[in-house]
């Protein structure tokens, strides 16, 4: 029980981690965004690059891929998303957009990296063994401290920082914050900067452990989505929340279906399918937001 | 919302839209297996037959797309169809015509029932609901015995023949020569019989009652529309052509497996409509026939054929961020 729990935390940070980059991207400019899973795949190459060939310490990997991941995301609000929202006559342009440049990254991924799984070595040895009832090896645990940190560090940017305040506003009321005096474009850029790093983040650090592969990156947009769902698209305690709750389910599922075969993600999706139907807002979304 | 009512294709048929259907047909059915057969280009037959199926399930989607919602579930529907036909087929014996029109059907019922709660859903909320239906479906097809898991279904018997009154209508595939002519043009049949279809339900009252639900659903609702019911009808409509398409898939390939529609082609049919234009009955057969020919044609290039095929969808997206028959709504704005 204690295991159960344990994992499902462990992949909750986590979890939360990737949708919190989304629901910001998705909140601030309405755009889905499908390229998100490619760009965690990106940040984990970038550190795998850093780490595993260069030979350069870990948290440089980590920053590294912060950094590469924060101007990507910058280039391709300012040149792609800005031009095409202002152009087209319906919101779900954007949403051609973003599919086309999941496929630029996966393209780019292929010819940089190469379509081989990479790993990093494993960067504190040892196990976490209480009594035999809660097994965790010590960089699984390192990897779930940092993420809770870094999802405590961005609550805290989003709710006293200036930029933080300004992209809340935006947030909320596109128009009014207009009004109020907020430069709408760069902060755009900002949050959509963030959004890309915290999505490269969770890849550095992930490469750890898992690995990383081309192939992961529509899977984990999936995932995304559904923690942003089950949380209500948009809002940051959404986020959070549905990345833990997909977490412990996944956790539990795992351990309880293993007997009826690889069946746990159909009735989570199943699951999440009637919750929807019953509440389509999510836990704290606005309704229609 | 101006441009939405002036994009719709006129009731009346004029001497050039005539004329401009005349020359449609003619370069599919004359014109295509002409070139092809001088070229020798046999494999663009194959090409060209997912191009028309593609964008019979493409149809679909732009039918929702009419009522004002995203759909990336298609990829279920066509997953379904086809599993419905493969069973039918392979453990009942029953004609593959007969499993064409019970597919769909198959398809447009289970959306009902999908499609009754969901449809409750909007904007990105609908559309990454139903992109996890893609998903359920492959889950589904994987954990269900009929569908005989991730082995799937294979060497199912190619078409029989279709007879009414001892009067031969269709041959039997497996008899003749070039079965990739016959499946060409039963799919490129299909596509017109589907467009036709479109075309006259946008045309329609039922049309013009979509219209409303993806102008403003709340106001249509207030007037007397039964929203409710409108949105399911069109989503079974759409499901329909996902079946039908996917049904005819299974029999050109032979085999299906949970794997044959994923994710990636729910999206990719959603592409289609965007790129081909949304305010157009015919946009999503533009867009199917662009894509996958240039993605096919692309070929030559090897690994960069990603590179310059994502690369070609973004710059097609900054330049005409409303689909490529848009090139039409600025000529109409000269005149």
């Amino acid at each position: 029980m204690e295991q159960i729990l344990a994992n499902g935390l462990y992949l909750g940070a986590q979890y939360a981690l990737i949708a919190l980059g989304l629901t910001l991207i998705f909140s601030l400019m309405n755009v889905l965004n499908f390229a998100h899973g490619q760009m965690y795949v990106f940040g984990g190459f970038v550190t795998y690059t850093v780490v595993a060939q260069l030979g350069l310490p870990f948290i440089v990997g980590l920053v590294a891929s912060a950094i590469v991941l924060a101007v990507m995301g910058a280039l391709i609000e300012k040149f792609l998303f800005r031009p095409v929202i202002r152009r087209s006559k319906r919101d779900e342009s954007t949403m051609l957009l973003a599919a086309g440049i999941a496929f630029f990254l996966d393209a780019l991924i292929l010819l940089l990296f190469g379509e081989k799984q990479r790993g990093v070595p494993k960067i504190v040895n040892g196990v976490f063994n209480w009594d035999m009832r809660l097994i965790m090896p010590y960089d699984r645990i390192l990897i779930a401290m940092l993420a809770v940190a870094l999802i405590v560090g961005f609550i805290l940017f989003m709710q006293y920082s200036r930029t933080g305040r300004a992209m809340r506003a935006l947030a909320q009321d596109r128009m009014a914050a207009q009004l109020m005096g907020v430069d709408v474009d760069r902060y755009s850029m900002i949050g959509f900067a963030l959004g890309a790093m915290l999505a490269g983040l969770v890849g550095g650090l992930l490469v750890t452990i898992t690995g990383i592969n081309l192939g992961m990156g529509g899977p984990t947009s999936v995932k995304a989505f559904l923690m942003i769902m089950i949380g209500g698209a948009g809002v940051i305690s959404g986020a959070i929340a549905g990345g833990f709750i997909l977490g412990m389910m996944e956790s539990i599922g795992l351990t309880l279906l293993a007997a009826y075969g690889d069946v746990t993600y159909l009735v989570i999706f199943v699951t999440l399918m009637i919750f929807l139907a019953i509440r389509p807002q999510g836990l704290m979304g606005k309704p229609w937001g | 919302m101006t441009d939405q009512t002036q994009s719709v294709p006129q009731t009346r048929l004029s001497a050039t839209r005539l004329a401009g259907v005349l020359a449609f047909l003619v370069a599919v059915f004359v014109l295509v297996p002409a070139f092809i057969a001088l070229t020798g280009r046999w494999d663009f037959y194959y090409t060209l037959t997912s191009v028309a199926l593609l964008s019979v399930a493409a149809a679909g989607v732009w039918l929702t797309f009419y009522i004002g919602r995203i759909n990336i579930g298609q990829g279920a529907y066509a997953l379904t169809g086809g599993y419905v036909s493969a069973i039918l087929i392979t453990q009942y014996g029953v004609s593959f015509w007969l499993t064409l029109p019970l597919a769909g059907i198959f398809c447009a019922l289970v959306s009902v029932g999908i499609g009754l709660p969901i449809l409750r859903l909007r904007g990105v909320y609908f559309a990454m609901v139903t992109l996890v239906l893609t998903e359920v479906a492959r889950l589904t097809a994987l954990a269900l015995p009929v569908t005989n898991g991730a082995k799937g279904i294979t060497s199912i018997p190619l078409p029989g023949e279709l007879s009414i009154l001892g009067l031969t209508i269709i041959p039997d595939f497996a008899t003749l020569a070039n079965p990739k002519l016959a499946f060409y043009l039963m799919a490129a049949v299909l596509m017109v019989v589907t467009y036709l279809v479109l075309w006259r339900i946008v045309n329609s009252r039922l049309g013009h009652l979509c219209r409303s639900l993806q102008q403003n659903e709340e106001l249509s609702a207030s007037i007397g529309v039964n929203t409710a019911m409108l949105r399911v009808l069109a989503y079974a409509i759409s499901s329909f052509f996902g079946g039908l398409a996917g049904a005819i898939f299974v029999a050109i390939s032979q085999s299906i497996y949970p794997s044959s529609f994923v994710v990636q082609d729910s999206v990719n049919f959603m592409l289609y409509c965007f790129l081909g234009g949304l305010g157009y009955v015919f946009g999503p057969m533009l867009g199917t026939l662009l894509l996958y020919f240039g993605w096919d044609l692309l070929s030559v290039a090897k690994q960069y054929q990603l590179l310059i095929y994502s690369g070609a969808l973004i710059a097609l997206m900054l330049v005409l961020p409303n689909g490529v028959l848009s090139l039409l709504d600025r000529k109409g704005g000269r005149k």
